[in-house]
């Protein structure tokens, strides 16, 4: 297979964009992408979307998107995986091109999340119908029983855990394009309502629109287009039981270590290698884990690491310097894209004052639902 | 209308019917088509005890609109003593008594009503003992 | 011999105490203590109903009965507060306990006696040799109205029956009934609460249908109130069974164990069955019980049953009535209780 490189990206700003549809938003983040990569056609194209069909009534996002594109007749698909439905349209595309099937490829995600749908009920497909959600469980009640099995098991402390919403904030305020830009405090984190015990309203990642597309096309014409370039090193994908009652632990995502593992090995580097992360933060505790589960630090001292800076920009491993899903926003469809427009940015010195100093290897990390799917890109600078 | 699916569900939610593997003897709830285990496709009809353990748990204070009266309810993980966990609210409890470890039994419930005029939903939930 | 196999009761850990609703409306709950003999009722959970409450009563049963569930030839639940107006109870019942497909059931309605017509039929039908074992099943989560007399008594309960005529714990020596059309306490379809007549509820329903049932079974018995170690009533309240028992010559003594209606409220069909669950809980082989029920409409049925030693096998073989009215109790304030009785209208 072929080398593949991002070489353009494009995003909307994330938060509750009223005026502008799901088609509006999607359109908006591929022209801007198209136009940063500074290609004149696209081969193929790859929408990312949980939920479109709960959230605006509207499936089969591919032919709707290549229509509203103007690009009719290229092949255009519709990627789900829950959460990690935009990672895994990256990776799509990219086996589009490294396959030699196709040299320029768009991968875009987006997710209308306000318009009037009962959110709660719209994500909660993310688990299992019948066995979790069927009982009244919610997203925010899954992670928190994972917050409570691992405080309990690992001593990981409340503060730490709401550190990592604090860091994102202030990560995000120098996201042009994040929902949230003010920073908060652990206080704050602390004392905001209660939505399942632990974990509050600032421990949740929030409800958004947004849309985000990047181009890639084969290392050997990308040199060719205006912008900078950077190499996809390695792509790895995992699955694990759909309810959190049939995972073999509460504490650890096996996708997630499945997926390192894979990623780590293809890129032939270990997770020392890795300068900066974008991280699935859905929920702070999210991060915590996640961090373990990719090598990053031991299992259990996750909380003790945001503590102490480690994953603060200018820390050991910079995590989430885009603001995370906290700060940044949450349209589902479109994180695993966003992420990998952060590494992007980072990669290519683009990130102002969210600025990795050397960072020359990025990964991002997307995961759906409560951990049952787990997709791991690792890019690297040229 | 949500007949069908409610009442495939039923020797699951109301009997706590489930499967064990002819090939290497776990047991999977709901029941499956083929083991992840042993990959084998043969299984026997068995039922999960009734008693268990906490291994996690939350209080769910927003819930989906479905649940908004119930709310705010505790949910659980629930290892029962054949080793089968299963998430399910914890009835009848007051928050602050919630433990990691506390011994819980099954009991019957209504889990939730098809809105105004449609099905009462029942199944099983836990409450400590 | 023909009577009771196996026997189980349930009861909610909700309670509001008589003061809670007194505060809302302005009323004097020393009054409504005193004239009534209530001082707290049983409230269900929201997740809790007919249908949950008589599965989990049904289930004690079967503990104490120890039979194969697939045995059971009919199951009928009696209440006024079925979850559903058209779909019997005891169908969710039956494949939640394995009991079935080959058993007939159905819903029976006689407000407060529906319970009690439901045992009797399951009697008759093992008398009647049409099957092994029956059961019938008295439960509720009955409605009270607000600022009404009865949102005082109104509680939840239910209490099941296995009727057979192998390994009989008490064995049914007589039974009778006594109806009239009597419009002391009704509900009309779609209506959420019902509505009853005031002071005509006592003499011309109550009394005189117990009283009627009562003096029918002693004479067809030959028997007298002396004869018997418990009597249980209808209790609409702690203050007419205590009235009705002493009118027939039973003594307060004979009434303690069954009267629990002061502590429970009034768990309508779930009522006297309940009262007869705590007296088999405490019975001794030998002593004779006697028990009459009412509903509204109305009538009595009466039935006499004589404890055999089996009784000491099975009382510890599932939890016991008095255990679940005296422990583990969780008190509402009216806010919590009207929020779990529905009784506020909340938005489409």
């Amino acid at each position: 297979m072929r080398e593949v490189a991002v070489i353009g990206v494009g995003m909307t700003k994330f938060g509750e964009l009223w005026g502008k549809s799901m088609r509006d938003i999607f359109v908006e983040a591929a022209l801007k992408a198209i136009n940063n990569a500074g290609v004149d056609h696209i081969d193929s194209m790859y929408v990312g979307s949980m939920s479109s069909g709960l959230f605006v009534g509207q499936e089969h996002l591919g032919a709707v998107m290549a229509d509203y594109l103007g690009m009719n007749p290229i092949p255009a698909t519709r990627v789900e995986s829950a959460c990690a439905s935009g990672g895994v349209a990256f990776r799509s595309a990219y086996f589009e091109v490294a396959s030699g099937n196709s040299d320029i490829v768009l991968a875009g995600g987006v997710e209308k999340m306000t318009d009037g749908a009962d959110v709660t009920e719209a994500l909660a497909t993310a688990a299992d119908q019948e066995y979790e959600v069927y009982q009244g469980v919610t997203f925010p009640g899954l992670y928190a029983m994972i917050a409570n099995a691992h405080m309990h098991q690992y001593k990981t402390k409340r503060e730490q855990i709401a550190a990592v919403a604090v860091k994102n904030h202030k990560n995000g305020a120098n996201n042009p394009n994040a929902q949230f830009r003010g920073e908060i405090t652990l206080d704050q984190v602390l004392n905001s309502t209660l939505v399942a015990d632990p974990l509050r309203l600032l421990d949740c990642s929030p409800v958004s629109d947004g849309g985000a597309a990047v181009i890639l096309c084969s290392m050997d014409i990308a040199k060719k287009f205006k912008s900078t370039p950077i190499r996809i090193k390695a792509t790895a994908q995992a699955s694990d039981t759909i309810a959190l009652h049939g995972r073999k632990s509460l504490t650890s995502l096996s996708a997630v270590s499945v997926a390192a593992a894979k990623a780590y090995k293809s890129a032939g580097i270990t997770p020392k290698d890795v300068n900066f992360a974008e991280v699935h933060d859905c929920f702070t505790i999210a991060e915590i884990v996640v961090s373990e589960d990719l090598g990053f630090f031991e299992k259990g001292k996750g909380g003790p690491a945001v503590e102490k800076g480690f994953t603060s920009l200018g820390g050991k491993i910079p995590i989430n310097t885009s603001g995370g899903l906290k700060s940044k926003g949450h349209p589902v469809g479109a994180t695993g894209i966003a992420q990998i427009i952060e590494v992007y940015e980072q990669l290519t010195g683009q990130a102002g004052k969210r600025q990795v100093k050397n960072a020359k290897i990025g990964l991002a990390q997307n995961m759906g639902g409560s951990g049952a799917s787990c997709v791991i890109n690792i890019l690297e600078a040229l | 209308m949500i007949s069908p699916k409610y009442f495939r569900e039923i020797p699951q939610r109301y009997r706590l019917e489930a499967g064990k593997c002819k090939g290497c003897g776990a047991t999977y709830f709901p029941p499956r088509l083929v083991c992840p285990e042993c990959k084998s496709k043969e299984f026997t009809k068995t039922y999960l005890s009734s008693e268990g353990k906490l291994i996690t748990y939350t209080v769910v204070r927003v819930g989906s609109d479905k649940f908004s009266q119930q709310s705010p309810f505790a949910v659980g993980i629930v290892e029962l003593k054949d080793g089968v966990k299963i998430t399910t609210q914890i009835a009848d409890v007051e928050f602050d008594k919630l433990k990691i470890g506390l011994k819980v039994k099954i009991v019957f419930r209504k889990i939730q009503d098809e809105g105004k005029s449609g099905l009462h939903c029942y199944g099983y939930k836990a409450i400590l003992i | 011999m023909i009577g009771i196999v196996g026997y189980g009761s349930y009861l909610p850990r909700y309670r509001i105490k008589v003061e809670s609703i007194a505060k809302e409306w302005g009323s004097d709950p020393e009054a409504i203590k005193r004239g009534l003999q209530l001082f707290e009722k049983t409230v269900p959970g929201l997740d809790e109903d007919t249908i949950t409450i008589s599965v989990e009563a049904a289930k004690n049963a079967l503990l104490r009965a120890g039979i194969d569930p697939q045995l059971i030839g009919a199951v009928y639940i009696g209440s006024e507060s079925h979850p559903y107006a058209v779909k019997p109870s005891a169908t969710t019942l039956i494949d939640a306990l394995g009991i079935g497909p080959n058993v007939h059931v159905a819903s029976f309605e006689f407000a407060c006696k529906a319970g009690t017509e439901a045992m009797y039929i399951a009697y008759s039908l093992v008398k009647a040799n049409e099957m092994k074992y029956a059961m019938g099943i008295g439960a509720d989560t009955s409605q009270g109205a607000p600022g009404d007399a009865l949102e005082y008594s109104a509680s939840a309960g239910g209490a099941a029956f296995i009727m057979g005529k192998e390994n009989v714990v008490a064995e049914i020596l007589f039974t009778t009934s006594y109806t009239s059309d009597t419009p002391d306490f009704w509900r009309r379809e779609h209506q959420f609460y019902p509505r009853h007549a005031g002071r005509f509820t006592g003499e011309p329903a109550y009394f005189r249908h117990v009283i009627n049932a009562a003096q029918n079974l002693l004479k067809k018995s030959e028997m007298k109130p002396e004869d018997f170690k418990h009597a249980v009533f209808h209790m609409p309240n702690g203050k007419f069974p205590q009235m009705a028992g002493k009118k027939l010559g039973f003594t307060k003594k004979q009434l303690e164990v069954g009267w629990i209606a002061p502590w429970m409220g009034n768990t309508y069909s779930g009522s006297s069955p309940t009262g007869l669950a705590a007296i088999l809980d405490v019975a001794k082989p030998g002593d004779k019980i006697f028990m009459v029920s009412f509903g509204s409409g109305a009538g009595s049925d009466g039935f006499i049953f004589k404890v055999t030693d089996k009784i000491l096998k099975v009382q510890n073989k599932a939890v016991k009535l008095r255990d679940m009215l005296d422990k583990g109790k969780i008190y509402l304030d009216y806010g919590e209780y009207a929020k779990f009785r529905c009784k506020i209208i909340l938005n489409d």
